[in-house]
């Protein structure tokens, strides 16, 4: 049984003197146990507003959130806000991408790593304490016992992000969503934190949900890959098959346009016309045809869906990339 | 460019793909102003405020042609009854009643909007003036005049704002409603410098002063063309948030018996201080629809105000 | 190497860090960029990449004039840039451009693109053809003609970077300083620009500084990179070069940080993670700069500054002490302990902030 099952994830912006915005549009996957999945996209594809909802993390007003999220068998969507509270922080842990503004400025550290324990485990102050200088040091904070009375602007980008994963580990949750947790650091501190993510995981068996639109995070990070495009998910594969043979034309495209470091230089990059607003409405054919080169008539004038692939994913096109056949 | 693409699609679906991506991106050429008009007329807040105000100033323009008698007249009909503890209430011909003084109290109200949104508008016009030219300055040139400015504001705004205006008054030899438009004038002069010269030191750091910069456009373009346009959004709210402050603040030393001592001008606040409290045992209404018309104009104000701020803010678009 | 367009001469670009109330005191400097020399070719891209915090666009800026070198020398195209000032200054960046980061905010929200490109060329007294070349630099951008009437807000991201770059192109410049060109922008989006900004040099035969931190996307467009640390140059190579021999052991841990999007060289990759961050720009570590988070830092390193030198004959330069003995394998990494940086104002001045302009309005 999966820890995580989103099923036909929804989330409807009404906003006043608008029209309603479908920002989330049927979203469905599922987290294995100790299994790292990946949320990918562009910026407006749906990808944080889908973790924020999983969270319950959206505001009741103005937004409509409908489908189910079963964690453990149990639907976080009709949970009461005072019982989903006990659920986030103890089973679920969230990073989220600006670190200084998810910690609060004027608490040091020790007491908002200590506040988590006390909280879901009962801990008294000081053994929560002593037990906050270990993650600090566990997530590779120097001199861990002094950091406990550092205030949060004390610290450098990196080391804030640091902390705050050793706050969403501090209850060993079974699932830590990371949203966009590293687009805010430099690439060498990047490096450091998601190789510090990748043995905390490695190590506890913590599922985890990465959200990011870096395709090149997500190679060294995800066993499976979810890409998203205008709020539904339009490929999912293992991440081997993705990279290697990506089945979406916009999975392609993505894929080609990004420079790589270790390819040879000089080749022209390849290009996806438009931008990400120019878009059809899903129920009348593929968000993503109008900047396809793959368009063929099927792609217009109905819905176009997502269909299981033999290879354990799902794609959602008409006329996929084809797969290369051995000679 | 790929070959396939949109070519090889028939031809009308490629129509159906244009006319769907059509109906969603916008009409163009819409600036951000008008954009923000487009959501304030929208804004049902804002849409109350601003018939509060256009109410008040239709009344206000039109008060000869509203107002039923002459607001300085006292009617025999109204004298002979008047005692020191019984003011008559609505006769025939007089739907509020008679003043103290057996004037008509609706007309003297009428006319009080008049000469309560003049005082205000002109108060906060010219205090708005001042402060834009003194904060355009301060942040345009910088320097010792920028410390010069800043520090004299400084001064202003460590006073309290009545305080000061009541000295301002004080100082005149003769109070008439100058003095009072003067005084409430000069109390706003420093928050609108301080206010338009924070938002220009934003612009001059800012990326798009930079690109001009970069341009090589001259100085004085720079600020006229880009610094001072956008810093102005700022000054402009808080001037429509003025309004009402400063008819408070008039309608506050007309009460304290600072201002106009002519007793045959209708105001709001010289109504309230004066009528509306000597009397306010014998007929409370005299004081009652002073105060209702000043909290209600003030409340215009506020309501446009914040609406055109919301408007305003970039996040709030669309 | 062919003809030089621009170079700099151990350039400085020094923020004193002011505090006080009333009189502002100069308390320290941060030393944002502190000693760099270099040379673009005409009609080559030269790639800056480094950190946030490295100085790499102070330099763009101060090579523009646009923040005031504290000492150093620029020299385009023969003449003295620094020796230019007032009106002859203004004149002289018609030949010198800029394309920002954040085409939202380096684009006034309240003109239409028309006069947001007119502007240029009203400044330097070129309207007269001025719908012509409005049409023809639209053109070369990829905008339609109707965008002229339209305000910044109305286009999408990608859209309103080309009007960026059209802005820059419009005045006819030798020289575009391009910083961050493309990372406030989404992936698919991206290749659009970066192949725009080719095809303009091969039309128009630009010369550019890109700026980025991006090492894949430096690597893509550049014909030479420098890699920037601290304020200063570490090393410098042709695009290819760097990637294969890399010699400054900062350039190794940033080629290796880099993600790439392939599960089969991710996973057989060997990651050199560096320790700790980047130091303070106001207190940097004496020495080499890069000696707190090198493994291969030796006691020289904290004595003596390493300068920039020609490795070899292929002209790469690297300002590394033990360059030829890491290279050879002589020099065996150890492991460093990550010192704590505390991150204060003044890197954050270094990172983002420009402090007060100049030649901007004051007397």
């Amino acid at each position: 049984m999966p820890l995580l099952d989103v099923r036909d994830l929804s989330v409807v912006f009404n906003r006043r003197g608008t029209k309603p915005v479908t920002a989330v549009d049927g979203v469905s996957f599922t987290v294995e146990p100790g299994q790292t999945v990946g949320l990918v996209g562009e910026s407006g594809c749906g990808k944080s507003v889908t973790s924020l909802a999983i969270m319950g993390l959206l505001p009741r007003r103005g937004n409509k959130v409908t489908g189910e999220v079963r964690f453990d068998d149990t639907d976080l969507l009709k949970l009461r806000p005072q019982d989903l509270r006990d659920w986030r922080g103890r089973d679920i842990g969230m990073i989220f991408q600006d670190p200084l503004s998810s910690l609060n400025p004027v608490l040091p550290l020790g007491i908002q790593v200590a506040e988590v324990l006390e909280r879901h485990q009962g801990r008294t102050r000081q053994a929560a304490l002593r037990e906050a200088r270990g993650l600090l040091d566990a997530v590779g904070i120097p001199d861990p016992q002094r950091r406990l009375k550092d205030y949060p602007h004390q610290l450098s980008g990196g080391m804030r992000q640091r902390a705050l994963i050793a706050i969403a580990l501090a209850c060993k949750p079974r699932l830590l969503i990371a949203d966009e947790p590293t687009t805010a650091l430099d690439v060498t501190i990047q490096a450091q934190i998601l190789t510090l993510l990748k043995e905390l995981v490695d190590d506890s068996g913590t599922a985890l949900v990465m959200i990011t639109h870096d395709l090149g995070v997500v190679a060294g990070l995800c066993d499976t890959v979810n890409v998203l495009y205008a709020g539904k998910v339009v490929e999912r594969a293992y991440r081997h098959h993705l990279f290697a043979e990506p089945r979406h034309p916009y999975t392609d495209g993505l894929l080609q346009s990004v420079p790589r470091l270790d390819v040879d230089r000089g080749r022209r990059l390849h290009q996806i016309r438009g931008s990400v607003s120019d878009n059809i409405p899903w129920p009348e054919g593929c968000a993503f045809a109008p900047r396809c080169d793959r368009v063929i008539d099927d792609c217009i004038g109905s819905v176009v869906p997502l269909e299981p692939t033999f290879r354990g994913g799902a794609l959602r096109c008409a006329n996929p990339v084809p797969l290369e056949v051995p000679a | 460019m790929t070959s396939g693409g949109i070519s090889a699609l028939s031809d009308h679906k490629r129509r159906r793909i244009d006319e769907l991506i059509s109906r969603t991106s916008e009409t163009g050429g819409v600036s951000l102003l008008r954009d923000a008009g487009r959501r304030l007329v929208r804004n049902p807040t804002a849409v109350v405020g601003a018939v509060i105000i256009l109410l008040f100033l239709v009344i206000a323009i039109f008060a000869p042609l509203v107002a039923p008698h002459d607001p300085v007249q006292r009617f025999p009909e109204l004298t002979q009854n008047l005692t020191v503890d019984s003011i008559p209430g609505a006769t025939a011909g007089h739907p509020l009643g008679s003043d103290p003084l057996g004037r008509d109290f609706a007309s003297r109200m009428i006319f009080g909007a008049r000469q309560t949104l003049f005082v205000g508008v002109l108060a906060t016009l010219i205090g708005l003036l001042i402060g834009v030219l003194l904060g355009a300055i301060a942040g345009a040139v910088g320097g010792w005049l920028d410390v010069l400015i800043m520090r004299l504001t400084d001064v202003m705004l460590a006073l309290p704002s009545l305080l000061l205006a009541i000295t301002l008054v004080a100082l005149a030899s003769r109070s008439t409603q100058w003095t009072v438009i003067i005084a409430v004038a000069v109390v706003n002069v420093p928050i609108f410098a301080r206010l338009l010269r924070g938002s220009m030191l934003a612009q001059r750091e800012s990326d798009h002063v930079l690109a001009a910069r970069a341009l090589g456009v001259k100085r004085h373009t720079i600020v006229l063309r880009h610094m001072l346009p956008n810093s102005l959004t700022a000054v402009i709210v808080q001037a429509t948030l003025t309004f009402a402050v400063a008819i408070l603040d008039a309608a506050a030393l007309s009460f304290l018996g600072l201002g106009d001592p002519d007793i045959n001008r209708a105001e709001w606040g010289l109504m309230l201080g004066v009528d509306g409290v000597r009397y306010f045992e014998v007929r409370p209404e005299l004081a009652y629809f002073p105060a209702l018309a000043i909290i209600l104009v003030a409340l215009g104000f506020t309501l446009l105000g914040e609406s055109i701020r919301e408007a305003l803010d970039p996040k709030n678009r669309r | 190497m062919t003809d030089t367009l621009v170079s700099l001469d151990n350039l400085k670009v020094h923020f004193p860090i002011k505090s006080g109330l009333l009189f502002d005191r100069t308390v320290g400097h941060v030393y944002a960029v502190d000693g760099v020399s270099l040379s673009i070719a005409r009609g080559q891209t030269y790639g800056l990449v480094g950190e946030s915090g490295c100085g790499k666009s102070t330099l763009g800026r101060g090579l523009l004039r646009l923040v005031e070198p504290t000492a150093g020398g620029i020299t385009f195209d023969g003449t003295d840039v620094r020796a230019l000032s007032g009106e002859r200054l203004r004149q002289f960046r018609r030949r010198m451009q800029m394309v920002f980061q954040d085409p939202m905010s380096s684009l006034d929200p309240r003109q239409s693109v028309e006069s947001l490109l007119v502007e240029g060329l009203k400044a330097h007294g070129l309207q007269a053809d001025a719908s012509a070349r409005l049409r023809s630099t639209l053109d070369s951008v990829g905008l339609p003609v109707s965008a002229l009437n339209k305000y910044p807000h109305e286009f999408s991201g990608g859209q309103r970077q080309r009007i960026g770059i059209a802005r820059a192109l419009v005045l006819g410049p030798e020289l575009i300083v391009a910083d961050e060109p493309v990372s406030a922008l989404d992936v698919s989006i991206q290749a659009q620009v970066v192949n725009l900004l080719d095809d303009l040099q091969e039309s128009l035969g630009l010369t550019y500084l890109v700026i980025a931190h991006d090492l894949a996307v430096i690597r893509h467009i550049s014909d030479t990179i420098g890699v920037m640390y601290l304020g200063a140059l570490v090393e410098e190579a042709g695009a290819d070069q760097l990637y294969d021999r890399p010699l400054h052991p900062y350039t190794r841990a940033l080629l290796s940080a880099v993600p790439i999007p392939d599960p089969q060289v991710e996973d057989q990759r060997e990651r050199m993670l560096l320790a700790g961050d980047l130091p303070s720009p106001a207190n940097p570590p004496s020495g080499c700069r890069f000696r707190t988070r090198c493994p291969w830092s030796q006691e020289r390193c904290a004595s003596s500054r390493p300068e920039l030198r020609v490795f070899d004959a292929s002209g790469q330069r690297v300002a590394c002490h033990y360059a030829e003995q890491i290279l050879s394998g002589e020099l065996r990494p150890h492991e460093v302990h990550a010192e704590l940086v505390r991150p204060d104002s003044d890197s954050d001045v270094a990172g983002e902030l420009i402090p007060t302009q100049p030649d901007l309005p004051t007397p």
